[in-house]
């Protein structure tokens, strides 16, 4: 039966149907709905990681024990794993070991655009880069068989626009999975220096045998043309290049690590014009040129950022785009913000009335960023929070300065590495305030369990831990809970942590009003005491709206978006706003 | 057959994602090739949300370029006028009149463009603005915006509109599924 799926969804079918039993991976969006997906199956177990090192690990025992297995994780997920997977490269596999990672050109929803098949050459390992929902799914199955031949991990790669585009799949026969030995292997799977040694060797000898391979699968397919334009691509380059030529030449690799260089001579001198189109980095590019072969067009029409489109593609050429006028101008640009009862207002609001350095973490709470709270001022990456206030603490003290800065972080970042730059910052002596947003959700990948919210991705009931035992455990004394939709408490409260030197932590605990569907009773604004002044909007949220009253423009609040939380309601001086029953 | 390339805009939150699922799935129905995309993550934060369904005999690209929309349906005035370029030249645009302030204007840095409506009109001479959310609400759900404006745009579709309804009442849950249909029939006659 044909079905319209995503490149997700089409992947966690596929490892259903492809013999897989254990799946582990760590949300990030392009990738968060592969697992979603497997879970939904029903039939093979997987789990949420508390990060993506974890999930990778996991995931080779899992090799190790003799089951079919998928790692999944968005591209930055990859730099957490990557020292699991550059030895993993060395002891290859038990059963087939798949790590799908999802790439985001363009930056849709991620911090950085790195290209993960950087990670294919680096680790030497075999790359798949489907086109479509249904090479993600195909890819999967090949993907097992490719990784179990060569004893090697393969990594699957996508793009937001294959893992999140629908298209048509038809599903295949379903491989029953088979649980193999338990390996007992220890030159293979002890990676001291004198098997490592021997273990390089054969890696390198594997790629080569990669390298046959890739020259004869028809995972690498040449669509022989109009022999006036050659193009060589793939992934979701390759639809670009068919939308803007659909008589060109092209050679389409799915099999992206190792290049098969033969294919790529003969077919670059059988065309006029030699042209190659990538995403991102001049990983083809770079090779091919290193063959000695020929590129007509290249890196050089194509930028390294953001997204090709046929358009590029036809750009690149010198050819005519499709014409458009340009977008209207000066329109109110509408951003993603705090969702109206959100608990991280009532925070943002505060740090920002004191002006604090915010050493900020990736979550929701990155939306603190934004003007007019503008109350983050810093963000690197997972758990950089407390380790990069530790740092700034370090060096103010250097230099004289008395300002402590505040580290903001979600728990599901802290779970993922947050906990490790606590440890440091209570051994080392550091001097920072650190507020844990607990939600019990990992909220903006789309509200994902996590450690502390009590169950697992399959949906039993799970061991829940305490934030606050785990906290003094790392050697912190000053531990307190804070209620940040009451901005006086939330005030004060910081501004302790801020005068007591030392480490300091504040707990916050109020859910994620999405994720747990928290529906409080609403305000509503007396106009008659309502002066127009506009204060209560600094707290950006969109129930709130400025109406014509009388003379005057006036506050008004949607009841139908407007979830009770009473954040507005504080900054309100005149008592104009009040709680009605919803 | 050439590709028919349809864009959807709307607001996070708004149910754009359900309402391309439904044409989708529909054109999938009528034995065409389809492509659907949207670029979700933060969408469901309140922020601006646009989606591409393209279908043909067979479809390559997810993407539709800006300059070649047969049909833009936009959620929400300001998101219409946000994405009218994708048009191609002669594209129709059929939008939800019903304002949402975006988090710019609540918190009072930007205001919401009081001529919105005639800058649309501007834009696009084939233009038209439907009350969907009353619609919607007489239908039995403020939610079923999306299910009014596919409603809306059935009869300027190469699919038939039995099929959607068929797809409709599939994917809707047990209670949802009437109301839906009538969303769906609010929206055709609007
Ligand atoms: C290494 C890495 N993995 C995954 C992500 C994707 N990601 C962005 S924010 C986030 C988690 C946010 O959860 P939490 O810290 O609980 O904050 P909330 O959004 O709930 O406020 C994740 C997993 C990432 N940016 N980097």
């Amino acid at each position: 039966m044909k079905k319209i799926i995503s490149g997700n969804e089409a992947i966690a079918l596929s490892f259903g149907d492809s013999g897989g039993v254990f799946a582990s991976g760590y949300p990030g969006t392009p990738s968060t709905e592969t697992l979603e997906e497997v879970a939904r199956l029903d039939e093979v177990y997987c789990e949420w990681a508390p990060n993506e090192k974890v999930a990778l690990e996991s995931v080779i025992g899992a090799s190790i024990a003799g089951g079919r297995c998928l790692s999944t994780m968005k591209h930055v997920g990859v730099n957490v794993a990557a020292d699991a997977l550059m030895t993993l490269t060395y002891t290859g596999v038990n059963a087939g070991l798949i790590l799908m990672v999802a790439d985001d050109p363009g930056m849709h929803s991620s911090q950085n655009e790195q290209d993960s098949r950087n990670y294919a050459r680096f680790a030497k390992v075999p790359m798949l880069d489907p086109a479509d929902s249904q090479e993600a799914y195909d890819f999967v199955r090949a993907g097992f068989e490719i990784s179990e031949q060569f004893d090697t991990p393969l990594m699957l790669r996508t793009t937001t626009r294959i893992a999140h585009a629908k298209g048509v799949v038809e599903q295949r026969e379903k491989i029953k999975p088979v649980v193999g030995e338990w390996a007992r292997n220890v030159p293979k799977y002890v990676m001291l220096p004198n098997f490592g040694k021997i273990k390089h060797g054969e890696v390198e000898e594997r790629l080569l045998k990669l390298r046959e391979f890739a020259e004869t699968t028809p995972l690498n397919r040449v669509e022989m043309a109009d022999t006036e334009l050659g193009i060589l691509t793939s992934g979701i380059s390759y639809q670009h290049v068919r939308e803007a030529y659909p008589n060109a030449s092209v050679l389409k690799l799915g099999l992206v690590h190792p290049l098969p260089e033969k294919k790529i001579r003969a077919f670059a001198a059988k065309v006029r014009r030699f042209m190659i189109v990538e995403e991102m980095d001049a990983i083809f590019e770079e090779q091919v040129r290193a063959m000695g072969i020929r590129v007509d067009i290249g890196k050089d029409r194509i930028s390294y950022c953001g997204e090709v489109s046929a358009d590029i593609v036809r750009a690149a050429l010198g050819d005519a785009v499709t014409g458009s006028a340009p977008p209207v101008a000066d329109l109110p640009q509408r951003p993603p913000t705090f969702c109206p009862g959100c608990a991280h207002r009532g925070l943002f609001t505060i740090l920002s009335k004191l002006k604090a350095f915010v050493s900020g973490d990736i979550g929701c709470y990155t939306l603190g960023a934004l003007p007019p709270i503008s109350a983050m001022h810093s963000c690197i990456c997972m758990g950089a929070s407390i380790s990069a206030a530790h740092g700034m603490a370090k060096v103010n003290e250097i230099a004289g300065r008395t300002e402590k800065p505040v580290a903001v972080i979600g728990d599901s970042t802290f779970f993922h590495s947050g906990m490790t730059g606590l440890l440091s910052l209570a051994y080392n002596g550091g001097n920072a305030l650190v507020v844990i947003m607990d939600n019990r959700t990992t909220g903006m990948t789309g509200g994902q369990e996590n450690p502390g919210s009590g169950r697992v991705l399959q949906g039993e009931p799970a061991r829940q831990v305490d934030i606050a035992t785990l906290v003094k455990a790392l050697g912190i004394d000053n531990v307190a809970e804070i209620n940040t939709y009451d901005l006086a408490e939330t005030e004060a409260a910081i501004r302790k942590g801020l005068e007591t030197p030392g480490p300091y932590v504040l707990i916050d605990k109020n859910p994620c009003i999405l994720r747990y569907r928290v529906k409080q009773s609403m305000l509503a604004v007396d106009l008659e005491k309502c002066s127009g002044c506009r204060a209560c909007l600094k707290v950006t949220c969109v129930a709130l709206g400025m109406v014509p009253a009388g003379d005057k423009m006036k506050v008004q609040i949607d009841p139908n978006i407007c979830n009770g939380c009473g954040v507005c309601a504080q900054l309100c001086k005149f008592d104009a706003m009040s709680v009605v029953k919803g | 057959m050439k590709v028919f390339n349809i864009v959807i805009a709307g607001v996070g939150g708004q149910g754009v994602l359900l309402a391309s699922r439904v044409l989708a799935e529909s054109a999938l129905a009528c034995g065409m090739d389809v492509k659907q995309n949207e670029v979700h993550g933060m969408a469901q934060r309140g922020g601006s949300v646009i989606s591409f369904v393209r279908i043909g005999e067979r479809v390559y690209s997810p993407v539709v370029m800006p300059g070649s929309a047969d049909i833009l349906i936009s959620f929400e005035p300001l998101e219409a006028l946000r994405y009218v370029h994708y048009l191609k030249p002669g594209g129709k645009l059929v939008y939800n009149r019903a304002t949402i302030n975006p988090s710019t204007v609540a918190s009072g840095m930007a205001t919401y463009p009081p001529d919105v409506e005639e800058r649309i009109g501007r834009a696009c001479r084939d233009a038209h603005g439907i009350d969907a959310l009353a619609i919607a609400k007489e239908a039995g759900n403020a939610k079923a915006v999306n299910m009014v404006m596919v409603g809306s745009v059935m009869k300027n579709l190469p699919i038939d509109a039995k099929v959607v309804e068929g797809v409709v009442r599939e994917i809707s849950r047990d209670k949802g599924a009437e109301v839906n249909l009538r969303a769906l029939k609010g929206g055709a006659a609007a």
